[in-house]
């Protein structure tokens, strides 16, 4: 394995209930300090292949049945998140999901239960440092914030855990436009200033591409097209499907823009 | 007036005993939402324990305590470990089920071994700890159960609210896929609960030994009493187990001593339904925050 990988997908399948195949021959790279985003439209696969890095398919009967992920010289495919997530991957959830009752900064400390016992008064003004509105939120319960509060809640609960490779999925959903500016350039400097490795599934993808450095694109449990982050940006396809311009410059239609307006399913 | 004094008291600790029952209870249905309807036999089993070590093996009093305690919690992490751990994931009516069955057999263990009839501890409460006040008495037990019980009701509020280990333990019963994501060891955190719960269960248990005396029917049937007490104060709350345990044990007292013996056990529960009248999820129950 080259030195500057961080992690490597190779040709993974995965499947749930033992039946239903989502993913097919799926391969990736990670680099060290890199941010890729991983785009695609709905049921593309790409909560999946996040979670068969962090250990996340088990409680759904999902399983890697073919194929390898190899991070850092680990073998980590169908390894349990307790463990994946010791190594230093830590995955925030698609739409947020706070511990209601327990307060911003109890939702915070969860996320040293990887290094239970030692200090984390560091980490905790680190996160406030990033995520400034929270300090005034510190004592309400988390079930009462807002959207764009609990963005910054499970991003900070997720540093917390000083991770080596953060896999964010879906940070924009449903924000405001302003928003979403300010969280994509808060995760561009936790990657620069942290050094922390990146993985971003996004719908959003435009802003996705604009900071990341290199780019996949899924459709139907497989990756169909890869390449650096400006080159995607200027794929006639990617641009005609993805970003909602048409050769012609106009929007196409609605369905393929991918709303994320879109109330998920389980909300 | 005194004598209303002496009821009062009488009432609070009995409150503190059946907020200290219910603590168990709730510990484990907050982490992993399983009724554990094997409560009351986890209080006799620590009853026993410590029937056994204290007067069988002469062990000095506090030893034979502290390794009971020891046991007892031991014994929570096995039953999580062997009999619930295989279930996780399955219906909710088949792990229910398995503490009926767990529950049947650990009264039948005992049975066998202490058989049905009443044992008693050797007296070991000093005689100090007897309150007197005027013409009211307040025996050293009661006195002991108040004290017992707030150390321990303190202790493990502490433990919930600001302990990192009770944190993620919340942070298990409020989302568990969230908990996990962030690498809390969910299954760690059943198996402490139920060491926890059966530590608990066996504090009391000793408490009702010393009272009543020590029979495997009525020990495990004042473990049915945690049920008026965690509906009455809502399944998932730890403050609602103990106001709920205090309600009830006051109430037991006092119509006991106002109105007639032979209510003292039903009063609590017209005054239940009565309150699940009004809040369905019990004084403290959580009522689902929607605004996520
Ligand atoms: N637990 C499961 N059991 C069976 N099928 C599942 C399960 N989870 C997801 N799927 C299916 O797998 C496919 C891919 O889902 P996935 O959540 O990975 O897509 P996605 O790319 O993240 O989509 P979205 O943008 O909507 O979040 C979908 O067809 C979905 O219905
Ligand atoms: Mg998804």
């Amino acid at each position: 394995m080259e030195n500057n990988l961080l992690l490597q997908i190779n040709n993974i399948s995965v499947v749930y209930s033992d039946v239903i195949q989502i993913l097919k021959a799926v391969s990736l790279d990670v680099k060290k300090g890199k941010i890729v985003s991983l785009l695609g439209s709905n049921g593309a696969g790409k909560t999946t292949t996040l979670k068969s890095i962090s250990g996340l398919l088990k409680p759904e009967n999902g399983k890697v049945t073919e194929g390898t992920i190899n991070y850092e010289g680990h073998n980590i495919q169908n390894s349990a998140p307790e463990i994946v997530t010791r190594l230093g991957i830590i995955q925030v959830m698609e739409g947020r999901q706070p511990f209601k009752y327990l307060t911003v900064e109890e939702n915070l400390r969860v996320g040293t239960a990887t290094r239970w016992g030692k200090p984390y008064k560091k980490d905790l003004e680190l996160v406030y440092h990033y995520f400034a509105p929270l300090v005034a939120r510190k004592h309400s319960l988390a079930g009462y914030c807002s959207g764009g509060e609990l963005q910054m809640l499970v991003m900070g609960r997720a540093l917390m855990a000083q991770p080596r490779l953060l896999l964010l999925d879906e940070p924009s959903l449903g924000l405001a436009p302003l928003l979403v500016k300010e969280i994509f350039e808060i995760i561009k400097r936790v990657n620069q200033e942290q050094a922390t490795t990146l993985m971003l599934v996004e719908q959003n993808a435009n802003m996705a591409l604009q900071i990341a450095d290199f780019g996949y694109v899924m459709e139907n449990g497989k990756i169909v097209l890869e390449g650096d982050a400006k080159d995607l940006i200027e794929n006639p396809d990617v641009k005609e499907f993805y970003l909602g311009v048409a050769a012609t410059g106009a929007i196409k239609t609605y369905k393929d823009v991918k709303s994320y307006k879109r109330r998920k399913r389980w909300l | 007036m005194e004598f209303f004094f002496q009821i009062l008291i009488n009432g609070l600790s009995l409150g503190f005993l059946y907020a200290l029952a219910a603590l168990g209870f709730v510990m484990i249905f907050k982490s992993s939402s399983v009724l554990n309807f094997a409560h009351g036999e986890l209080m006799a089993i620590g009853a026993f324990l410590f029937l056994v070590l204290s007067t069988w093996a002469n062990l000095p009093i506090w030893l034979a305590f502290l390794i009971t305690l020891a046991g007892s919690f031991s014994l929570g992490f096995i039953i999580e470990r062997f009999f619930l751990r295989p279930l996780i994931g399955e219906a909710l009516i088949e792990v229910i089920m398995l503490t009926v069955g767990l529950a049947i057999m650990f009264k039948g263990l005992m049975l066998f071994v202490f058989g049905g009839d009443i044992h008693s501890y050797p007296e070991f409460l000093p005689q100090a700890l007897t309150l007197h006040w005027g013409a009211v008495e307040v025996p050293g037990v009661n006195v002991a159960t108040f004290i017992v019980g707030l150390i321990f009701l303190g202790l493990f509020g502490f433990f919930f609210k600001y302990s990192s280990q009770g944190i993620y333990m919340r942070s298990v019963a409020d989302n568990q896929p969230a908990a996990m994501a962030l690498g809390v060891h969910v299954r760690r955190v059943f198996a402490i609960s139920w060491a926890i719960a059966a530590l608990v269960c066996a504090m009391s248990g000793i408490v009702i030994g010393i009272i009543n005396g020590i029979n495997v029917h009525e020990v495990s049937a004042i473990g049915l009493k945690v049920f008026p007490v965690v509906i009455l104060g809502g399944l998932d709350s730890i403050g609602g187990a103990i106001i709920g345990g205090l309600i009830i044990g006051l109430l037991e007292t006092f119509t006991g001593g106002y109105i007639s013996t032979g209510l003292r056990e039903v009063v609590p529960y017209i005054v239940l339904i009565m309150i699940l009248m009004v809040k369905p999820y019990g004084l403290f129950g959580l009522v689902e925050i929607e605004r996520v």
